[in-house]
């Protein structure tokens, strides 16, 4: 008989005080048979997320939203680890709350993983059957350039190392995260490079990626350095 | 073993292979001492047609953007009977 698997959903917040209230009941509506819980870290959001998310507790129960806030900024890769520490089920999702990672992927995730025995099943936007909108040329050729920049030097093993829409089994996060020091989306591509080496088993999805439909994007220009540095650092490092 | 260590055994490998070469004159040296350079013109250009078909076959959903708009619309009107600030921003 199989063990009830339990997934801890991860969703790291600032400023998203609409986003959450949507991407929450979208979790509810495409997982209706599954053991999960929601775990909310906001960075101390001025716009009142944490009040929204306390709604929420409400409407769906706190034993399924759990709101682990921390008092200002402190960087993606520590919200994470945060969430963690809280996480009580056996499988990890890590997602955004700006509603680009659509919940309704959230059964292919777990499927995946059901039906390969994999660690990390990562959702990817490169592939035939996912896809982005919203992205112009050189936004698209920005990511098209990295990618392949990407696979060359480093050979990932994936075909999506920025994205940051993914299924973790818990112990494996505990591990990988544990060993990357790097920030940003910089720590995701480090995250599931670090992965690859140590041989973990990782599947991908397609995904769909709607960009910012509410709210403000957070890529700039000196973008571009970021990624050179990242990547001569996982270079060397992984 | 580490990634760079895989890739610098790579290149030392191949510039092995190049010092042989040079050494032997199985080819005429004039070809050999070019040989670096259409290597890295190839991989040059090796990177910019995968860019570029890259680009070309990029996938895109614009469809999404509509269901998403749909899903939106039906998220609100559920949360707001239910007691949730679901005001615009």
């Amino acid at each position: 008989m199989a063990e009830r698997n339990k997934y801890s959903i991860i969703i790291p917040t600032y400023n998203e005080r609409l986003n959450i209230a949507l991407v929450v009941f979208l979790v509810f509506k495409h997982l209706r048979d599954v053991d999960f819980e929601i775990i909310v870290v906001d960075d101390g959001s001025p716009d009142g997320t944490q009040e929204v998310v306390k709604q929420l507790q409400q409407v769906y129960g706190e034993d399924r939203i759990l709101l682990r806030a921390r008092p200002k900024k402190l960087g993606l890769g520590t919200a994470y680890s945060h969430g963690l520490k809280h996480a009580s089920g056996n499988f990890v999702v890590i997602m955004d709350a700006d509603l680009s990672h659509h919940p309704k992927y959230l059964p292919s995730f777990i499927k995946k993983q059901l039906e390969t025995g994999a660690s990390i099943v990562t959702g990817t936007r490169y592939v035939k059957g996912g896809g982005v909108h919203g992205w112009n040329l050189m936004r698209k050729l920005t990511s098209r350039g990295a990618n392949v920049l990407a696979q060359t030097l480093l050979w990932p093993g994936v075909s999506d190392l920025t994205g940051s829409f993914r299924l973790y089994r818990k112990s494996v996060l505990e591990d990988i995260i544990s060993s990357c020091v790097s920030k940003g989306y910089v720590f995701q591509m480090e995250m599931i490079v670090r992965a690859s080496r140590k041989g973990y088993h990782i599947e991908e999805v397609p995904i769909t990626f709607v960009d910012r439909v509410y709210g403000s994007s957070k890529l700039g220009g000196s973008e571009i350095v970021e990624y050179l540095k990242g990547l001569a650092y996982l270079l060397v490092t992984t | 073993m580490k990634h760079i260590v895989k890739i610098m055994t790579l290149l030392v490998g191949i510039s092995a292979l190049w010092f042989g070469l040079l050494k032997t004159s199985m080819v005429p040296s004039s070809h050999t001492l070019l040989l670096p350079i259409y290597f890295i013109m190839c991989l040059g250009c090796y990177g910019l047609l995968m860019v570029g078909v890259g680009l070309m076959r990029f996938p895109t959903c614009p469809q999404e953007a509509l269901l998403l708009q749909q899903d939106v619309i039906e998220a609100k009107g559920y949360l707001k009977q239910r007691g949730v600030d679901v005001g615009s921003e």
